[in-house]
């Protein structure tokens, strides 16, 4: 498939922003372009080292992402330093990918936004799709001239979302999409076997939320995003979200969240989404907050 | 705290497989780390035909595994068992590095040496950075073994051998 076939087939697709998503056959043909970097963000630590796109670099949602001492993410200056590091500059066009769908690779890309690193995209079935088409996978780990990249302060307004605002958001009776799987929205799944204390203290979901996990936006038997028209199947016609709505989304922790909230902001198009990272092991362990069963 | 820092009791554990933690333990370097578990990834080699063929059967499917791991028991004649390891999904490389840890660890040991293997060995291996769905799946494989292992064990004593 020739670049611009492979373009107009994500095209086709009638997203809001179809520039920012990119298919493989893109990636293989501009991967060297200058102005590029492509990122591989992963679950797994053992991907990335073990093969990966020629070029790629590694940005690790722990140690290079979350502040190792206070939950939070890392503040402007590592974030410059990090930019510096794999050779990105304000004009540098990050291409994202990783493995579970772009689950880490989402993140990623929702946190340089809030650095507000514009020129972002992702690459459609992650990982997973550029080594089932058998493409080039390399072990070695390149190295680019640190660039300069300015401090800018994170703005945790616009698409980031707090305990207490949240709170607010569901007194307001506005919308809430919980994307974790169905046994966590239920409640009948707490935690990971054995680790009653690494989970939340209360099964459920915070009041009024829907369910909708995260995979569903997805064609499981290549990781790329359903159409358009098939999203708005899901997040419209059955669960009544518009673009006019304030939403927040949560998970867990605040990773298969971004990729939801990816979905709604750049595919669908809505202005108002907001990614609450406390999630679930935040508003389920919090003193003094409501949460609801089915 | 979590049980993540737990140090399992060597006491109880197979020579090698104390060996191995105690070389995995001394690794504070995430790049070593990874670099040697991956190295054991390479070695990976899947259950041969005479165990068992496609489809595997559920029963041998390690829960809440995403790498679709599956796991089995061979009783040899020496009264010791033989390990098999399958990891369908392709991007399963932690699946295959902890079969094969598994594999060295417990392969021509009588039964009870897998019980003495706690499920959250694989944390000292893998690092604390391991994140939960993956510590929970490659927990489930060393449940699995255990149960296997303990399921031999019980027939091994019902025959009177």
């Amino acid at each position: 498939m020739s670049q611009v076939q492979a373009s107009s087939e994500i095209k086709e697709r009638g997203y809001k922003n179809a520039e920012i998503l990119v298919s493989t056959d893109w990636v293989a043909e501009h991967r060297n372009d200058p102005g590029l970097r492509l990122v591989e963000s992963n679950e797994d630590m053992l991907l990335y080292p073990s093969g990966h796109i020629p070029g790629a670099v590694q940005v690790d949602w722990t140690g290079d992402l979350n502040d190792q001492l206070c939950r939070d993410y890392i503040d402007g200056e590592r974030f410059a330093a990090l930019m510096k590091r794999i050779g990105v500059t304000p004009d540098t066009t990050v291409v994202f990918y990783g493995d579970k769908s772009n689950w880490w690779a989402a993140y990623a890309l929702w946190v340089f936004r809030l650095f507000g690193h514009e020129k972002v995209k992702l690459m459609d079935g992650g990982r997973l799709k550029w080594e089932m088409e058998g493409r080039e996978m390399t072990r070695e780990v390149p190295a680019y001239q640190p660039t300069e990249y300015p401090v800018r302060q994170r703005d945790d307004q616009k698409i980031r979302a707090f305990r207490d605002e949240v709170h607010q958001h569901v007194k307001a009776g506005k919308k809430l999409v919980d994307v974790r799987s169905t046994p966590e929205f239920t409640g009948e799944r707490l935690h990971m076997e054995d680790y009653p204390n690494e989970g939340a203290l209360r099964g459920g979901h915070i009041p009024g939320a829907r369910s909708v996990p995260w995979a569903r936006a997805i064609n499981p038997d290549n990781g790329t995003f359903k159409t358009a028209e098939e999203l708005k199947a899901i997040y419209e016609q059955e669960q009544g979200l518009s673009s006019s709505d304030e939403v927040v989304v949560y998970c867990r922790i605040g990773e298969r969240s971004s990729h939801t909230w990816f979905v709604l902001t750049e595919l669908l198009g809505y202005p108002n989404v907001r990614n609450y990272d406390g999630s679930w092991t935040e508003w389920g362990n919090s003193v003094g907050l409501p949460i609801e069963k089915p | 705290m979590g049980q993540f820092g737990r140090a399992p009791d060597r006491k109880t554990l197979t020579p090698k497989l104390e060996e191995m933690l105690e070389i995995f333990s001394g690794i504070s370097d995430r790049g070593e780390r990874a670099e040697m578990l991956i190295e054991l990834a390479d070695q990976f080699k899947e259950v041969p035909e005479h165990i068992a063929r496609r489809p595997f059967p559920e029963a041998h499917r390690v829960q809440r595994c995403e790498s679709e791991a599956y796991v089995w028991a061979e009783l040899l004649a020496d009264g010791t068992l033989k390990y098999h390891f399958a990891v369908e999904n392709p991007q399963g490389i932690s699946a295959r590095a902890m079969a094969v840890i598994l594999d060295e660890a417990l392969s021509g040991t009588l039964p009870e040496a897998a019980e003495a293997v706690p499920a959250d060995i694989c944390f000292t291996f893998f690092g604390k950075e391991l994140s939960m769905g993956k510590g929970q799946g490659l927990m489930g494989m060393v449940t699995l073994l255990k149960g296997l292992a303990r399921q031999l064990q019980l027939a091994r004593e019902r025959s009177g051998q």
